[in-house]
C-alpha cells in the first residue's frame, strides 16, 4: 500500500431514517420499496453507506434525485443528525472516535474549523442581506478570528480568487447573479482553509462559462491547497472532469464505487449502466 | 513487467439481458524495455486488452500482473483503487485516440498540470512542458490557446506529450498515429524510439503495420492469439 496515502475522513455504516423503523426493516438486508419500509413506512434516506476520503482527492457521488446524496452531505456537515453509523475525522486529534457522538458545541467547532460546505442553493450557505465580506467574516469569526484587518484581507483574497470584483465586496449577495452567489459561497467555504470541502451540486443552474470558472477553481484549490473534497453532482461530465473516484447511490444505498473511468466505461450495476447510457 | 494470463472480458448489458464476450484466451508477457504491438481487425478486442491493463475494465477471468516500482508484483485488479490511481500518476501512462481536457485550460497549462499531479514543482514543470511541446512541434503561438480548437493531429500530439512528459515506466498507446500525417508520424516514431532507448516499456495498438516495423520487439496477433518475437 502507498505509505503517503492518508485517509482524512471515513464513514462506516451510516444510516439516516425518517420514521421509527420496525422489526422487518431493522434487518439491513430487508427488501424495501425503493427506500421505504413496506411494513411501517419508515423512509431510509441513506442506508449503511461507507466511504473513505483521502488527502487531496476529489470523491464524486452520483445518483438520481432522492437517492440520498444530499442527506449524506448534510449529515457530514452536521445539518442533520445521523440515525446510526460512525464518522471519523482522522486529522483531528481533539476528538477520539465517532464524531456523530460529540457534543453539539464540538460539532460546531469541527464544522467551523475543518469543514467547508457549498450548497446547491446559495440561500442555504449565505446571508443574502449581508455583504459578501460580512458573509466571509462570519465564517472567520466562527472559527476564532477576531482581527478585522486580517479578516478583510482574507475576504479580499478569496473574493479575488473566485473572480468577484472587489468594488462589489460590500454589496449584498441578493443583488448578485446565481453564478456570483455561488462563487461568494465558495469563497466563504474556503476562507478558513478547511482541509475538507463538501460541494453539493455547485454547478447546477450556472451558465456554461461560469461553470467552467467554477470547475477551474475547484481543480486549482485541489492542486494548490491540497484540499480533500466530496462532490455531489448528477452531471457525469463534471464528475469525469473532477473526480478521482466515484460512488453511485440508489435508493439510499451505495450500489457501486470505483475509479471514475471504471464507473463511466465499465459500469456493472444495472442502474449505473442506465445512468451512463444517458450521457449526452 | 506485464504478464497477462488467460485473460477474458465479457460485458453484461442489463437492459438487453445479454452478456457479450469481447475477448478471450489472451496470454502474453512483456519484459522491461520491450515494445509489444497488438494487431488485429476492428472489434477484435485490442483496446479492451489495453483498457484492462490500465484498469478501466475489470477482466472477467485471468490476471494482469504488473511489476511495479512502488509495490512490487501486483495484480492490477486486486489492488485498491487508490493504489491504482497512484500507479497511473507515477508509473503507467495511457494515450487514447481522444483528448479530454478541462474546459478553458490552455495547452501549456494542460501539460504543466499533468506534471503537478505527480508532485513536480511549478518551475520545473513549466520548463519541461515547454521543451516537450517544442519537441512535438506544437507552435508556441498555440500554447495559450485551448486545445479544443486544435486539429486532430495537434490534439493527438498534445495527448502524447501529456503522457510522455510524466516519463512513465509503462506506456500504453491506443492507436497514437490514427489521424496523423506522415511528418507527425515520424515525430511520434522518433519519440517512441527515444522512450525505448530510455528503457520505457510500451504496449501499443496500431493499424499502421508499417509504422511498427523496426520499433516493436514483439507482436501479438488477435486472430491467431499468438505472440511473435521481432528483430528490431
Amino acid at each position: 500500500m502507498p505509505n503517503n496515502d492518508e485517509v482524512v475522513l471515513s464513514l462506516r455504516d451510516f444510516s439516516k431514517k425518517f420514521g421509527s423503523g420496525c422489526d422487518y426493516c431493522q434487518n439491513p438486508d430487508a427488501e424495501l420499496q425503493k427506500n421505504m419500509c413496506p411494513e411501517c413506512h419508515t423512509v431510509y434516506a441513506v442506508r449503511n453507506a461507507s466511504l473513505d476520503l483521502y488527502k487531496g482527492e476529489i470523491l464524486g457521488i452520483v445518483g438520481e434525485s432522492g437517492s440520498g446524496k444530499s442527506t449524506l452531505m448534510k449529515t457530514l456537515y452536521f445539518d442533520q443528525e445521523a440515525t446510526g453509523g460512525e464518522y471519523i475525522l482522522h486529522e483531528d486529534d481533539t476528538v477520539d472516535g465517532n464524531v456523530f457522538n460529540v457534543s453539539s458545541q464540538k460539532k460546531r467547532q469541527i464544522r467551523n474549523e475543518q469543514l467547508g460546505m457549498v450548497y446547491q442553493n446559495p440561500i442555504q450557505g449565505l446571508k443574502m442581506d449581508f455583504s459578501s465580506v460580512t458573509n466571509i467574516a462570519e465564517k472567520l469569526i466562527a472559527s476564532g478570528n477576531r482581527n478585522v484587518g486580517q479578516m478583510t484581507k482574507r475576504a479580499d483574497h478569496f473574493l479575488e480568487k473566485v473572480n468577484i470584483a472587489l468594488s462589489r465586496k460590500y454589496e449584498a449577495p441578493k443583488n448578485f447573479s446565481g453564478g456570483m452567489q455561488q462563487r461568494v459561497q465558495i469563497a466563504k467555504a474556503l476562507s478558513n482553509y478547511p482541509p475538507i470541502l463538501l460541494l453539493d451540486e455547485v454547478t447546477t443552474g450556472l451558465d456554461l462559462s461560469v461553470q467552467a470558472d467554477v470547475l477551474e477553481l475547484i481543480k486549482e484549490i485541489q492542486r494548490d491547497m491540497g484540499v480533500s473534497m466530496i462532490v455531489v453532482s448528477h452531471d457525469l461530465a463534471i464528475i469525469r472532469m473532477l473526480c478521482d473516484r466515484t460512488m453511485v447511490m440508489l435508493d439510499g444505498r451505495v450500489i457501486e464505487h470505483g475509479i471514475t473511468d471504471q464507473i463511466l466505461e465499465d459500469p456493472q450495476h444495472k442502474y449505473t449502466q442506465q445512468l451512463v447510457y444517458s450521457i449526452l | 513487467m506485464i504478464k497477462i494470463n488467460d485473460f477474458s472480458k465479457s460485458f453484461t448489458i442489463h437492459h438487453l439481458n445479454q452478456t457479450r464476450e469481447a475477448v478471450s484466451g489472451v496470454t502474453f508477457d512483456v519484459k522491461k524495455g520491450e515494445f509489444l504491438g497488438i494487431v488485429g481487425e476492428s472489434g477484435s478486442g485490442k483496446s479492451t486488452i489495453l483498457k484492462s491493463i490500465y484498469g478501466t475494465y475489470k477482466p472477467t477471468t485471468g490476471a494482469v500482473t504488473y511489476a511495479s516500482e512502488s509495490f512490487g508484483d501486483v495484480d492490477l485488479h486486486s489492488i485498491t483503487d487508490r493504489a491504482l490511481i497512484q500507479l497511473r500518476t507515477k508509473e503507467i501512462g495511457y494515450v487514447s485516440q481522444f483528448l479530454k481536457v478541462m474546459p478553458r485550460t490552455t495547452t501549456l497549462e494542460l501539460v504543466i498540470n499533468s506534471m503537478l499531479e505527480m508532485g513536480i514543482d511549478k518551475d520545473t514543470a513549466a520548463v519541461k512542458a515547454k521543451e516537450t511541446l517544442r519537441h512535438f512541434d506544437i507552435p508556441e503561438a498555440l500554447w495559450h490557446n485551448y486545445p479544443n480548437t486544435f486539429s486532430g493531429g495537434e490534439k493527438l500530439r498534445l495527448n502524447i506529450a501529456c503522457a510522455v512528459v510524466k516519463n512513465p515506466r509503462l506506456l500504453l498507446l491506443d492507436e497514437p498515429t490514427a489521424s496523423l500525417d506522415e511528418k507527425s508520424k515520424l515525430k511520434v516514431r522518433e519519440t517512441i524510439s527515444k522512450l525505448i532507448d530510455n528503457g520505457t516499456t510500451l504496449i501499443g495498438i496500431f493499424h499502421d503495420l508499417e509504422f511498427m516495423d523496426g520499433l516493436c520487439t514483439k507482436v501479438y496477433d488477435m486472430n491467431t492469439k499468438s505472440l511473435e518475437e521481432r528483430a528490431v
